[in-house]
Parts: C-alpha cells; sequence; structure tokens
C-alpha cells in the first residue's frame, strides 16, 4: 500500500517536473525564434507567402462562421431586448459583443483549429522526414527559414482575420433584424455608432487578437518542431496545437479582458 | 594531415546516453575519392555522417574536415565548412513545398547572389546531369522514388561542394533506379572531382562503385580495404555480410531461452 502511495506521490512529481521543464524549454524556443527573425523580416516574402496559407486560405471559415455567429446573435439578441422594448439596441449588443469578445476569441479558435494545426503538422512532417535536417546540412538554419516565417505569419493575420470576422458577424446580425425581421434600419446603425468607441472597444479587440496570435502561432510552430518524427508524434502534436491554444486563447481572454475593461476592481 | 587527405577520423566515439555506438573508430578519406561505410543496421554508420557533418557532437576523438576539427568549430565557422557538404538524404529529404527546380536552386538562393537567369541555367544543368532536366517543373510528390532520389542528388552537388554524403542511397530502389543512382555516383564524383562517403548496406551495388569499404560492426572497424579484398576475405562477419549469409556472427535468433525449455518439451514429455 505505503509503495502504491510512494509510486503515485513519484509519478506527480515526474510529471510536474516534466511539465515545467517542457515550458522553459517553449520559452527558450520562443525567445530562439524572436532572435532569428531578423531573417524573415529582411526577406518579407518569406512570410508573405506564408500570410498567403495561414490567412488567406483560413478566410472562407472566419467568413462564413462570423456570419453565421453574427446571425444568431441578433436572432437571440432581438428576442431578449423587445421583451423590454429595446429592440433597436440590438445593433449595439450584437457590435460590442463582436468587437471585444466573440471577435477575436471565436477568430483565434478557429484559426488554431485552421491554421495551427496546419503548421504544426507541415513543420513536424518536415522534421519527421528529414527536410529540417537537410536544410541544416546545407548550412540554411530552419528556424530562421521554416519556423520564424510562419509565426509572423500567424502573428499578422489573426488581427486582421478577427476584424473580418466581426465585420462579417455585423453583416449578419444586420441582415437577421434589419432585412428579416424589420428592426428600423437607422436606429440600428446609430445606436451602434454611438455606443461602440474606438479606442475602447473596437483596438482593444484587436489587442487582444494580436496576443492570441502570438500564442496560437508560438505553441503551433513549437509543437511542430519538438514533435516526434514520427506518425503518431505529429498526430499528438497537433492535437496539442489545438487543445492548448485553445486553453491559452480562452485563459489569455480573462486575463486581458480584467486589464482592458476593468472586470476586477 | 597529408594534402590528399580530406577527411580524418581519429579514435571517434559517440554514445547515445549510456548506449555506445562507435567506439574509437579511425578512417581516412582521400580526396577524389568514393569510400564506402557498410555494416547492419543500427551499426552507427548514419552517425558518423552526422559526425562529419558536425550535428552531434562526439564523446572522445575528433573528425578533422578539411584541416577543421568539425566540432570544435563555433556555429558560424560550421555553417561556412558545411557550405562544402552536399548530403543526399535516405529518401531524399526533398522540400515538399518547392518544385524540382526551387529544390535545387534552393541553396543557390540561399548562398549566393546569383542573378535568377544564372541560376536557372546552373539548376538545368544540374538537373541535365541526372537526366530530370525535363521534370524541373515537377512537385515532389509526383516524383517516383528513383526520381526523388535523383533529384535529391542534383540538389547535393547544387554549389559544388567538396565532399557528397550518401545515406543508404539505394534504399527502396527498383534494380533500374538502383544501377542509375550507383552509375551517377561514381559519374558525379569522378566530373565534380569530389570526395564521396557512401553509407550502405547493399554490398554488391557499392562494390561495383566504390574505391575503398570500411565495416563497422559493434562501434568499431571490423574490417577494410578495396573492394577486391573485401571480397575474398576470410574474416567471418565481412564474409557473412558481403555473401548475405544468414547465420554467422550475426546470428539468425535473437537471443532466447533453449528452444525445448520454452515449449516445455520436459514436462510434457514427463
Amino acid at each position: 500500500m505505503l509503495k502504491r502511495i510512494i509510486s503515485g506521490i513519484r509519478g506527480i512529481g515526474h510529471r510536474v517536473i516534466d511539465s515545467t521543464w517542457r515550458l522553459g524549454y517553449a520559452a527558450r524556443f520562443f525567445i530562439l525564434v524572436l532572435l532569428k527573425s531578423t531573417t524573415s523580416l529582411r526577406r518579407f516574402g518569406l512570410v508573405i507567402r506564408e500570410l498567403y496559407f495561414t490567412g488567406v486560405l483560413s478566410l472562407i471559415i472566419i467568413l462564413v462562421s462570423g456570419l453565421f455567429v453574427g446571425m444568431v446573435l441578433g436572432l437571440q439578441g432581438y428576442e431578449t431586448l423587445q421583451k423590454f422594448g429595446s429592440e433597436s439596441a440590438v445593433g449595439t449588443l450584437v457590435a460590442l459583443s463582436l468587437v471585444r469578445e466573440l471577435g477575436p476569441v471565436v477568430a483565434a479558435l478557429l484559426f488554431a483549429s485552421r491554421a495551427g494545426s496546419a503548421i504544426t503538422a507541415e513543420i513536424g512532417l518536415m522534421k519527421a522526414t528529414e527536410q529540417l535536417s537537410a536544410m541544416g546540412m546545407m548550412a540554411v538554419d530552419p528556424v530562421a527559414r521554416v519556423v520564424a516565417p510562419r509565426f509572423w505569419a500567424g502573428v499578422i493575420s489573426m488581427p486582421f482575420l478577427a476584424a473580418m470576422f466581426s465585420v462579417m458577424g455585423v453583416f449578419g446580425g444586420y441582415l437577421v433584424t434589419v432585412v428579416f425581421i424589420g428592426v428600423d434600419e437607422g436606429l440600428f446603425w446609430s445606436q451602434m455608432q454611438n455606443n461602440v468607441d474606438f479606442r475602447i472597444d473596437i483596438a482593444n479587440g484587436v489587442i487582444k487578437s494580436f496576443f492570441f496570435g502570438i500564442a496560437v502561432a508560438a505553441i503551433a510552430v513549437f509543437e511542430g518542431y519538438d514533435a516526434p518524427p514520427t506518425a503518431e508524434g505529429v498526430s499528438g502534436a497537433t492535437t496539442r496545437t489545438v487543445v492548448t491554444s485553445s486553453l491559452a486563447i480562452l485563459g489569455l481572454d480573462f486575463i486581458l479582458t480584467a486589464f482592458m475593461f476593468r472586470g476586477i476592481s | 594531415m597529408p594534402p590528399e587527405t580530406l577527411i580524418e577520423v581519429k579514435n571517434l566515439s559517440f554514445s547515445y546516453g549510456s548506449r555506445s555506438i562507435l567506439k574509437g573508430v579511425s578512417m581516412t578519406m582521400s580526396r577524389g575519392k568514393v569510400v564506402a561505410i557498410m555494416g547492419g543496421s543500427g551499426s552507427g554508420k548514419t552517425t558518423l555522417l552526422r559526425l562529419i557533418g558536425g550535428t552531434v557532437t562526439p564523446s572522445a576523438g575528433y573528425v578533422k574536415f578539411d584541416n577543421h576539427v568539425v566540432h570544435e568549430l563555433n556555429r558560424d565557422a560550421l555553417f561556412k565548412l558545411r557550405r562544402k557538404m552536399g548530403m543526399l538524404f535516405q529518401f531524399g529529404a526533398l522540400f515538399t513545398d518547392l518544385s524540382v527546380f526551387d529544390n535545387v536552386a534552393f541553396q543557390m538562393r540561399e548562398h549566393t547572389d546569383l542573378p535568377e537567369s544564372m541560376i536557372r541555367d546552373l539548376v538545368l544543368m544540374k538537373l541535365n546531369a541526372v537526366g530530370l532536366r525535363g521534370a524541373h517543373h515537377l512537385m515532389p510528390g509526383e516524383l517516383s522514388g528513383g526520381m526523388a532520389r535523383r533529384v535529391a542528388l542534383a540538389r547535393s552537388i547544387a554549389l559544388d561542394p567538396t565532399l557528397i554524403m550518401y545515406d543508404e542511397p539505394f534504399t527502396g530502389l527498383d534494380p533500374i533506379s538502383l544501377s542509375v543512382i550507383g552509375s551517377l555516383i561514381r559519374r558525379l564524383t569522378d566530373a565534380l572531382g569530389t570526395t564521396a562517403i557512401v553509407v550502405t548496406h547493399d554490398v554488391q551495388e557499392s562494390l561495383k562503385i566504390v574505391d575503398y569499404v570500411y565495416f563497422i560492426a559493434d562501434g568499431v572497424i571490423a574490417a577494410e580495404g578495396t573492394p577486391k579484398e573485401v571480397s575474398q576475405t576470410v574474416k567471418p562477419f565481412v564474409h557473412q555480410f558481403v555473401h548475405g549469409e544468414i547465420d554467422g556472427p550475426v546470428p539468425f535468433h535473437y537471443p532466447a531461452v533453449a528452444y525445448h525449455s520454452d515449449l516445455q518439451l520436459e514436462d510434457r514429455l514427463a
């Protein structure tokens, strides 16, 4: 019995040490990526190429999801607000929900699933098929040539995708409440204009999505680079990217919201 | 180190954790020669290539390449030295997001300021040397195993290296592709005046093209010599390896308890 307890405690200890070691390793890797980013900045074409794969190819899922989220928000918002005779505020509700929270968060979650997993799988497979070793043997640093451009492409594309998500969401809300239900169009837009502040709402939303972009891109490139060079290793790393990124996004969202909107005071 | 020697390996040892892979290996490789390193799977052949390329550090001894001790070089000097090396990986390791043309042009674009028109001419010349000029527009996924290996070969000679390392170049190839790769290794080495190291366990094909052979077994050099000397050797390990005998110093059976005890014959007969 005592042996089993000691073994259990030892197991927990090992897991804690492993996790701490891995966190430290990830932090060092992140710093290394930043240090090796000069190549990406000097040869910005490398980043632009990756922007196409991570950003442009994620557009469809972001736009369609944004549209539906906005439509649902409009429908739900209208149903609730009309009970209080405030259906004209539905535009404000849709816009604030999107630019402050849903835009950055849902876009980041979708980005982690679509682009983050793709980045991890690509780098992991490059490692498994010795492409990264080949690059090293050709005196080309794989962190500078492969990892850093993908990282920066993720960081740059995330705020744009979140903004597009919010725009489509507002359009979806407009479609449902103004076009289908018949809320006054003037009220819809004027209420939104009066109550949505550029600095507090829109700028903070953009800042949030920028941080989410850093988190998702950093996790994706690290998991890919650190993946064991086997099919199982790459699939595990891809799963970890989606799970860890999602948790990081939600955790970061809480912290950033608390700072930006004085949620804790 | 004599001027004709390109690589000197001296008392080289390497281990993964507590597992010893190489135990005091010494060898020399002369300029312009094709040298084969043979041995069973897991005998440390590929590790030796990695030590020469400086991707791993020896636990003892050294590799001297072109009068530089590889593991003592700093990162920049090592990368500079690697520009003199080409390497063909086991399955080519072509960059799957780049076309055949861009794969071969990769090093030229990374390490030189050559104009694109000159890069185009050079790439087509390299591809022509391996017979794949017409395939320059294809993606790696559209190539057969033999073609991928030939493109990788063209890529490895892109900057006219002093040394080309081939890691299991014959693995998984059909007889025609195998002969093509073998003949290309010999022809390119002679034409470019490079030195080649071929890590392989394909005895028959490699003995046709190499100048000298080292056999590695249990982390040490078990035998060495010219192809003729190796073919005629009576050393049990080399004889078994060269002639593909199924039993010998490398046993057919994995170590196990006696067969009759495993089948519990005594108990059954009693």
